[in-house]
């Protein structure tokens, strides 16, 4: 243990601790902006600076590490001063236009600067100019830009993918795509870990919802709706909301009183993507398809990219089902088009996801028969549901809980844990359970597979469904993902099935997700998911009503012709930028 | 007023004459890589701060290259700047009254023109095609990319065998470093910024010999692979530690009865004494490399038997053969390359110089190591001849110095032009002729000659340094492909066509330096690993010391001493004395870890595995 005083006070901390960890201790805040614990300890702002008795210049408390003796002062004069007057160079490089930013309120820099009474900045205005495409699903205003570096370490550190980079030397140095390249030509995932880990509103989602404003105000669409599991176990923290109040039944109502004409949850396609997804492995384990390879899932569009653009020679071992938000998309156009009587043409399908990726996914073309288009046309982040419903004002204690529609509207708790780390794979089991011994397991029984806490990013199982051993691996986190590919490619290790999901911990953890500075909630997020899944009555894909009635009225069997048509893809039918 | 005062400074004026030394410090220590339209910009900044006003071109053109240039980089000009630009600096520098203004347009004419794709990036993308990714500079320039911040903070806290073990991950030669690395990390080092470098190879010295013996790392398991190293020199035996510890079993087949190369039959023992340099190749010894003295490929076993026998193959034959002067009579008896006397001297054979006058021809650090040899062989007179002046050479400074200090007579501005021989053909003395600097080609100054009569040398010893060529015959014969006098190896030491054959070192690059010899082993190591079908990870789990927040008063740096000249010049004793523990607690204790501060820090400040 190594003693110190902090601000006059002793405390005894473990070796190697921080100065500001150390305080913290003690109940003593130290302001901080660029810090995100683990991923960006770089003191670039110099905001968290601290005196430290014995040394002229002040030194960070983010990254120094205490020794014995020290004498810390978090709040002094010269500490004041210092803070307010490099916070004041960050404003001058900032666009202050807060009262149009999305992320005003919740922003660290407008945070700082309110709570160190910065009213004026006493510099000249420097902003910096660069091209972006603003059609792009992740936008970069670097206007905004702070240059805290968190993209560039969330994404080399966490994901791996190495989308940002310093560019250009000395006093004009930013950050940009790598390599030269544009955002569109780079293999950027999608994920979004860039923008929620932004702490100011540089990096953001392209913002559609004016788009389904406009869909709801044309009276010749229909506009029919999705929510993703994932959803539920975020969207009342942009709201304020309780979790007991901010049930998923409560956006199905608040999208029905903004003006959206059909409402589902995609937790019934997840449902049907078990169904399908399921049986596919079934066959495939069964056929010995996956003694040298595994079979990957394929729900996850960030995945998705990454695989298309990192392992191109193991996309043939992805599995051929749609993402649920594709595949509901698919149904609405057709079988649930064909039940209302409506032209496919003038069908509107949203879906709102934890997700940056599925603004990207959703460009797949549907091609079926008489109809061409997309299977969704408009994908909306949690955060931008939470923006529409505040634009509508809608006084959340009077919005009723509803259910989905009829045909579409029974759910099970399997196809609700979609949206955590582990999930696809214990819904996929429980069915193939059913699929291969005729008999359901309990519904309990693969809870190997879900990840024991936020940085649990691997798990592992091996699981015995009558006399077949199937070996499974589940992975979030596209660093993680990159790691367990190079063990399975090395022939380290062997799986029959393996779920990725690009963002750590899951869906609960994705791009599209509400952002709190510094905090990372998708293990959090994820259990209230699997509550959810334990209260719920039906806790298999396969005993969903409704979906077996899908069957029998429209796609006779799983991985049937119809199904193939609509609700599989050709994962080679598109390619990833830079392809060569 | 008087008629005539004495001129003193004002307040200002010291002000600014520090600013300069400031100036020049910071570029020394300046990063490499920083985008060249912004340097240039700098620069016209300072010429344009410099200008006196009097004429146009400089006092308004530079203004207006100043602002052509920000408005490059602030991505608003359009491509028509380009010509633009171009016109004015051509204005400039044919019309401008003085160098102030001319020699600054040079610059930048010089600028658009080596580095128009920079100009063209900002230009049309509004980008730079430059960014900062490096490691600490020293770390950056050191070849072999040493943890020298690491280091360096482990040495402070008296930790030195955790600074032979880190250092080791990337360099099995420490303690030969520590005698005799040429520093490239020293030459940027960021200290500079407040006084002077850090005394780095002098603290790799500090923590070789205080450290002890440290035993090598744990090897990975045995993969039985089997991997010849045709030359025990610093790049075979670097390459063979790696290998080892990687698992595979590596033989050594050396020509000579010793191993180390041109480390113990090409550096004097007064400044890399054989015992220093066997403690390194004894550490590396313990790894279980298996040696073959006396072999020489192509007369004692061939390439193919070789390439059968073993899984894998690095030559790295160095580059052993002097070249001779290219004059009439120039293989007569007195006449011989620095190699060959080097080789004969350092190895322990005996020659007696008493009395004779001995000429040492070549500026380089070899010609300083022969010259200074031959001094304490007894030599009544020893001439360095060399066709450029003194600070053209290409010796370290402090070589030439301590050159001087023992004696050695510098003859500059001499070129050979005919050898004199006596009766018997035995070689008498040199003939020059005097030279006089031209001007200035690239970087090198040009010499021609002065119209003076040539002037006779006497010799009865003429040792050649200009220069250290390959033994390519045998290999190339054996299918190696050669240009150059050198084997045509790849940037990863392989040959197109050839798998499982490597070079790496001298022999394939060049005559360089021990720490470049290093590099080439860690790439070639690396490579021949992976060739093998394995991805073995060198890695060191000595955790690095936090560093320190009160170092930045400035302070002198510790050099080392040295023995006299007088006494010094008649031994083969070391010369160089170690810093005192207390000394290198200071000195490393000036190290800004830069590791820890600035952009290390983005990317954790080292590489902690290759």
């Amino acid at each position: 243990m190594v003693n110190l005083t902090i601000d006059g006070l002793a405390v005894s901390v473990p070796e190697g601790t921080t100065i500001m960890d150390a305080a913290a201790s003690l109940g003593i805040s130290i302001p901080k902006l660029c810090y995100l614990k683990d991923i960006n300890e770089i003191a670039a702002c110099r905001v968290c600076v601290v005196e430290i008795e014995g040394t002229e210049k002040l030194g960070t408390a983010c990254n120094t590490v205490v020794k014995e003796g020290m004498a810390v002062h978090t709040n002094t004069p010269k500490v004041r001063a210092h803070r307010r007057k490099n916070v004041q160079l960050i404003l001058s490089q900032h666009d202050c236009k807060c009262a149009t930013c999305m992320r005003s309120l919740n922003c660290a820099l407008q945070k700082l600067a309110s709570d160190l009474n910065i009213s004026e900045v006493p510099f000249s205005e420097q902003l910096e100019l660069q091209q972006w495409d603003n059609n792009f699903p992740l936008i970069r205003d670097s206007k905004k830009c702070i240059k805290c570096m968190r993209c560039i370490q969330v994404c080399d550190k966490i994901q791996g993918v190495h989308i940002w980079d310093l560019e250009g030397t000395g006093s004009r140095s930013t950050i940009n795509v790598t390599n030269g390249r544009t955002i569109n030509e780079s293999n950027c995932a999608l994920c979004g870990q860039c923008i929620t880990h932004c702490p100011v509103g540089a990096l953001h989602e392209r913002d559609d919802t004016e788009k389904v404003w406009q869909a709801i105000a044309d009276p010749k669409k229909v506009v029919v709706a999705q929510v993703a599991p994932a959803v539920r176990a975020a969207w009342g923290e942009a709201l304020g909301m309780d979790d007991k109040d901010a049930t998923v039944g409560r956006i199905l109502g608040s999208l029905k009183l903004m003006g959206v004409d059909y409402v589902f949850d995609t937790v019934f396609s997840a449902d049907l993507t078990i169904m399908e997804e399921g049986t596919e492995f079934v066959k495939r384990y069964t056929s010995g398809d996956t003694r040298e390879r595994p079979m990957f899932t394929s729900c996850c569009p960030g995945w998705i990219r990454f695989i298309k653009s990192e392992y191109p020679h193991l996309v043939s071992r992805l599995s051929t089902a749609k993402s649920p938000q594709q595949m509901f998309g698919a149904v609405m156009k057709t079988y649930f088009a064909q039940s209302i009587g409506v032209d496919p043409n003038d069908i509107v399908t949203i879906s709102v996801m934890p997700c940056t990726a599925k603004k990207g996914e959703c460009n797949m073309e549907l091609f079926y028969k008489e109809y061409a288009g997309h299977d969704v046309d408009i994908v909306l982040t949690t955060r931008e549901l939470a923006r529409m419903i505040k634009t509508a004002h809608l006084n959340m204690s009077m919005v009723p809980e509803i259910e989905g529609e009829r045909l579409m509207s029974s759910i099970t708790g399997a196809g609700i844990i979609f949206g955590a780390t582990g999930g696809v794979m214990e819904a996929a089991l429980r069915s193939a359970h059913y699929l291969v011994t005729g008999r359901n397991p309990d519904a309990d029984q693969f809870r190997a597979v879900r990840a024991s806490s936020q940085t649990d990013g691997v798990r592992e199982a091996e699981v015995t469904m009558g006399n077949a051993i199937v070996r499974a691996a589940v992975v979030s986190g596209l660093g993680n993902t990159r790691k367990l590919l190079d063990r399975i490619e090395r022939g380290e290790v062997h799986y029959d099935f393996v779920e990725v999901m690009a963002c750590p911990g899951g869906c609960s953890g994705g791009g599209g997700q509400p952002i709190h500075d510094g905090e990372e909630l998708a293990y959090e997020r994820g259990l209230k998911l699997y509550g959810l899944d334990s209260e719920t009555p039906l806790r298999f894909s396969h005993e969903n009503p409704d979906i077996t009635l899908l069957y029998e009225n429209y796609f006779g069997e799983p991985c049937s012709h119809t199904s193939h048509a609509l609700l599989h893809t050709d994962h080679f039918a598109w390619d990833m930028p830079g392809k060569k | 007023m008087s008629r005539l005062e004495l001129a003193t400074p004002s307040a200002a004026q010291l002000v600014v004459e520090n600013i300069y030394k400031d100036m020049e410090r910071r570029i020394e220590a300046s990063p490499p890589g920083l985008c060249p339209v912004d340097m240039t910009l700098a620069f016209v900044e300072l010429c344009h701060a410099q200008t006196c006003g009097k004429c146009v071109p400089c006092r308004v053109g530079l203004l207006q290259i100043k602002q052509m240039l920000r408005s490059v980089l602030d991505g608003t000009a359009d491509e028509s700047v380009i010509p633009l630009l171009e016109q004015t600096a051509a204005a400039i520098k044919d019309s401008a009254d003085c160098a102030v203004g001319y020699e600054a347009a040079q610059r930048v004419y010089e600028s658009l023109v080596a580095c128009r794709e920079d100009y063209e990036m900002h230009i049309r993308h509004h980008r730079c095609n430059c960014t900062y990714h490096q490691l600490p500079p020293c770390v950056h320039l050191c070849p072999a990319h040493v943890d020298i911040p690491g280091y360096v903070g482990l040495v402070q806290q008296g930790r030195y065998a955790d600074a032979i073990r880190l250092i080791k991950k990337d360099n099995p030669f420490p303690t030969t470093c520590g005698f005799i690395c040429e520093h490239p990390c020293e030459a940027r080092c960021r200290r500079n910024l407040v006084d002077e470098p850090i005394n780095i190879r002098g603290l790799k010295r500090v923590a070789a010999d205080f450290a002890g013996e440290v035993p090598p790392p744990e090897r990975a398991p045995s993969t039985g692979k089997q991997v010849a190293v045709v030359g025990g020199g610093p790049v075979g035996l670097a390459a063979a530690y790696y290998l080892q510890i990687m698992g595979h079993q590596v033989t050594v087949l050396e020509v000579q009865s010793k191993l180390g190369g041109m480390l113990r039959y090409g550096i004097p023992n007064y400044r890399l004494p054989k015992t220093e340099l066997d403690k390194d190749i004894a550490a590396i010894l313990a790894t279980g490399v298996n040696v073959k003295y006396g072999v020489r490929v192509g007369e004692d076993v061939t390439l193919q038997q070789l390439r059968r026998e073993y899984d894998a193959v690095l030559i790295s034959i160095g580059a052993s053969s002097g070249k001779s002067l290219g004059l009439e009579h120039d293989d007569a008896p007195g006449i011989m390359s620095a190699v060959q006397f080097l080789r004969h001297v350092c190895g322990g054979g005996t020659l007696d110089l008493t009395g004779q006058d001995v000429v040492v021809v070549g500026g380089g650090n070899v010609s300083m190591d022969a010259a200074r040899t031959a001094i304490r062989l007894g030599a009544r007179k020893v001439s360095a001849v060399y066709r450029r002046r003194k600070l053209d050479m290409t010796a370290l400074p402090t070589e030439i110095e301590a050159a001087v200090a023992e004696g050695v007579e510098l003859v500059t501005l001499s070129a050979p032009a005919r050898l004199e021989l006596d009766g018997e053909g035995h070689v008498a003395g040199l003939w020059v002729t005097p030279q006089m600097v031209c001007r200035i080609n690239g970087s090198k100054v040009g010499v021609k000659s002065n119209g003076e009569p040539e002037q006779l040398i006497p010799c009865t010893t003429l040792i050649t340094a200009i220069g250290q060529s390959i033994e390519t015959e045998y290999f190339e014969s054996a299918g190696i492909p050669v240009s150059h006098g050198k084997f045509m190896a790849d940037k990863s030491g392989q040959f197109t066509g050839m798998p499982g054959i490597f070079a790496g070192g001298d022999c394939a690059t060049g005559p360089a330096t021990v720490i470049q010899a290093v590099a080439a082993a860690k790439v070639t190591a690396a490579n021949i690993d992976e060739y093998l079908g394995y991805r073995h990870e060198i890695t060191c789990d000595v955790v690095i010391p936090e560093p320190q927040l009160t170092n930045r008063f400035r302070c002198g740096r510790v050099d080392l001493a040295e023995r006299d000249a007088f006494e010094r010049k008649n031994d083969f004793d070391m010369i160089e004395q170690c810093m005192t523990a207390t000394e290198a607690c200071q000195e490393a204790g000036r190290c800004l870890r830069c590791d820890h501060f600035g952009f290390g820090l983005m990317t954790g400040g080292r590489e902690t595995v290759w």
